[in-house]
């Protein structure tokens, strides 16, 4: 058996490394970004202007659909399953990780199924069009034909996401290095292990609502469907079992991220840490049990509406935990502002506003003005891309020395993080004013009184998005010709096992495990 | 493959098959059952003729008729009268109209929803076309009765109730109804 990696293209095909097979989580995740970005794109030229322009209306709902789509599962997922692949091994002292044919197996039929979700736009059905809650009956009696490839789709990336899940939580506790207790182990790995959990409760919910939709519309139940004694709002509480659940499983690594981060530029140990674990697992328990707070405006009684509005107020206090123990981090420490430190503070500060207008969203009675406008736009892009994106920057800044054995422009880098600051607020905090004002979401086109914020938001969409190219660049430009570095501890306030590994680490590493004191 | 390895696998992905199952045989079920035990989404209350106390002409409550075609759904439907005047108590009958302007004989399936929600317990059909599909042959039309009493227990806040019927083509999901009748 060799050492090394195999040679071309089979190294990548049939790796069972799990640096590679990070590495291919990693560089897909970054290229669904782009694909959705670019969506994105598309929305936001329409939107510059009131009127129809650039694209049809049926065109606009696609590409609305399909950003989220992909985004949610082509980007954030499998990019926190590259981080878990890469980093998960090296921080609790594994050789690999614990399935590692399971491991090539997840990736490889994520590119297959997201090909055939893309190509469905351009056929003469067009791509879905639903939204990317694909809420009944939009997405069976008046779906496009092409639905069922976007169910096949669907069903494909939650058997991925499975079998990541399942490989993570057998790899953290099955094969820690001697001395690595529960409540020793790095807070990113305490982050996923709960994240996978989440997921394996959960991609099957949406794995039974897609199949559900599957049967209503080919062979002739009525699950959704309310001419055959079906009903449509059972969708939305089934999609939402899932779909509540789902957001945390995209925050919680990037809080795991960040709570590695933090201790490291501000040279003091994590503030809290066992209470940081509660807090993830309490926040991980209550997102199963407020998803109908997506589903307000549905006619609920009033006795289930207050339920869910003070479970869902609930899930402040253990978030309110973890933001105050980050600030207690950074109080009093020794502060550097590298890049991974800024994208780490803005996540903090950007992260924290998009948890107050969740907030405001949580109370009921609000929530029925609020609901579907641009208000919600603005929420959920403050906690994804202010939040998991923002964390991925700074999980790849932080983390690629060490990966590649080269060190990143510090002056690029820098550059990458205000210009992607400045262009998301410019894009995002004008569609709060948006939303108050009334505009809904997910339309090709809005009333005149809206222009002037909606220009703004373009502009910033722009600027955030050419931002992005700049971190494509930074990324490859480190690869090609960053200055090496020599020493495993590549920043000096870093703790954790994957600093005692040279950089870039050796091929197989901890093939005898270290003994953690 | 380690032992302890091997018994996760097959516990987390007998997990993962239990919640597939709980959303498709458990969820739907439940749904169900949860909305008859806090007495929402039922589509009939058990309301007997017999029951029926006098008509109280104290109050007047004025009630509108609504009608919408599912999206796909080619016939001509629509109240024969949009708006009448009743005392609670009062029985009233009331027609739509129905017409298949398509050239294949048909089936409708007529759905209703009473607005407000608050007034669905205390809006009475005693008889009505929605309990049954509707057949008709290609261009055949028809009056589609509707008897209903509206509750003297009506809430005092409710002045206005609107009864909308959305008209589903069901032709392909009935093989043979009942109710076709060969003129020849």
């Amino acid at each position: 058996m060799a050492h090394g990696p195999a040679k071309g293209i089979s190294r990548w095909l049939f790796t069972t490394n799990h640096k590679d097979i990070g590495t291919l989580y990693l560089w897909f995740s970054f290229a669904m970004f782009i694909l959705g970005g670019f969506f994105a794109m598309v929305i936001r030229a329409e939107l510059f202007e009131p009127g129809m322009q650039l694209v049809r209306p049926e065109f606009f709902n696609q590409m609305t659909t399909m950003h989220g789509l992909v985004m949610v599962f082509g980007a954030i997922m499998p990019a926190f399953v590259g981080l878990a692949n890469w980093l998960i091994p090296m921080m609790i002292g594994a050789p690999d990780m614990a399935l590692p044919r399971m491991n090539n197996l997840s990736f490889w039929i994520l590119p297959p199924a997201f090909l055939m979700l893309a190509a469905t736009l351009f056929t003469d059905a067009g791509g879905p069009n639903f939204g990317w809650t694909f809420y009944a009956p939009l997405s069976t009696t008046y779906a496009p034909d092409t639905v069922n490839y976007f169910i096949f789709a669907i069903h494909i990336m939650g058997a991925s996401s499975i079998m990541g899940s399942i490989n993570i939580v057998a790899t953290v506790l099955n094969m820690r290095a001697p001395g690595m207790t529960l409540m020793k182990m790095p807070l990113f790995v305490w982050t996923w292990l709960i994240t996978a959990f989440l997921l394996i409760a959960v991609m099957p919910v949406l794995a039974g609502a897609v199949t559900m939709m599957l049967m209503d519309i080919n062979f002739g139940t009525a699950f959704f469907d309310a001419a055959g004694g079906g009903d449509p709002v059972l969708f939305q509480h089934i999609f939402w079992f899932f779909g509540h659940p789902e957001v945390y499983i995209m925050i919680l690594p990037a809080f795991g991220v960040i709570s590695e981060i933090i201790p490291t530029f501000s040279r003091k140990p994590l503030f809290g840490y066992s209470s940081m674990v509660y807090a993830t697992a309490s926040i991980a328990f209550l997102s199963f049990i407020v998803w109908a707070h997506h589903m307000f405006t549905v006619g609920m009684p009033v006795g289930g509406e207050l339920y869910f509005m003070y479970a869902t107020m609930l899930i402040a206090v253990p978030t309110g935990v973890k933001v105050f123990n980050w600030i207690s981090t950074m109080f009093k420490g020794a502060i550097s502002y590298e890049t991974p430190m800024l994208f780490a503070i803005a996540f903090v500060i950007l992260f924290t506003l998009g948890g107050f207008t969740g907030l405001m969203l949580s109370i009921a009675p609000s929530d029925i003005q609020y609901h579907d406008t641009y208000f919600v736009v603005a929420h959920f892009h403050y906690v994804m891309v202010a939040g998991a994106v923002f964390s991925m920057s700074a999980a790849v800044y932080y983390w690629l020395p060490k990966w590649t054995g080269r060190m990143y422009s510090e002056a690029m880098g820098k550059l990458h993080f205000w210009v992607s600051f400045i262009g998301f607020n410019i894009t995002f905090f004008p569609q709060h004013f948006l939303g108050l004002a009334g505009m809904p979401r997910r339309y090709a086109d809005y009333a005149l009184q809206f222009a002037d914020w909606n220009m703004v938001s373009s502009i910033g969409a722009f600027i955030y998005g050419a931002s992005q190219l700049l971190f494509l660049y930074n990324v490859i430009a480190t690869i090609r010709s960053g200055k090496r570095v020599s020493e495993p501890k590549v920043w000096e306030g870093a703790n954790g096992l994957e600093w005692t590994l040279p950089s870039p680490p050796p091929y197989h590493t901890f093939s005898t495990p270290p003994e953690v004191k | 493959m380690d032992k302890s390895v091997r018994k996760q696998v097959r516990q987390l992905t007998l997990g993962a098959v239990a919640m597939f199952a709980f959303a498709l045989f458990v969820m739907p079920p439940l749904y169900n059952l949860f909305c008859e035990l806090i007495g929402i989404n039922q589509e009939y209350t058990q309301y007997t003729a017999e029951a029926v106390d006098p008509v109280d002409t104290s109050r007047t409550v004025k009630v509108q008729f609504v009608a919408t075609n599912q999206a796909t759904m080619p016939w001509e439907f629509y109240p024969t009268v949009f708006e009448v005047e009743v005392h609670p108590g009062e029985r009233k009958e009331v027609r739509y109209f129905a017409h298949n302007r398509t050239r294949r004989d048909m089936v409708g399936q007529a759905i209703p929803s009473v607005i407000p929600y608050q007034a669905a317990d205390y809006f009475h059909k005693t008889e009505c076309f929605c309990f049954n599909n509707q057949p008709l042959r290609a261009g055949e039309q028809a009056e589609l009765p509707l008897v209903f009493i509206v509750d003297r227990d009506l809430p005092e806040s409710v002045n206005t109730i609107t009864l909308s019927y959305t008209m589903f083509d069901v032709t392909d999901r009935v093989p043979s109804p009942a109710e076709w009748v060969d003129p020849s």
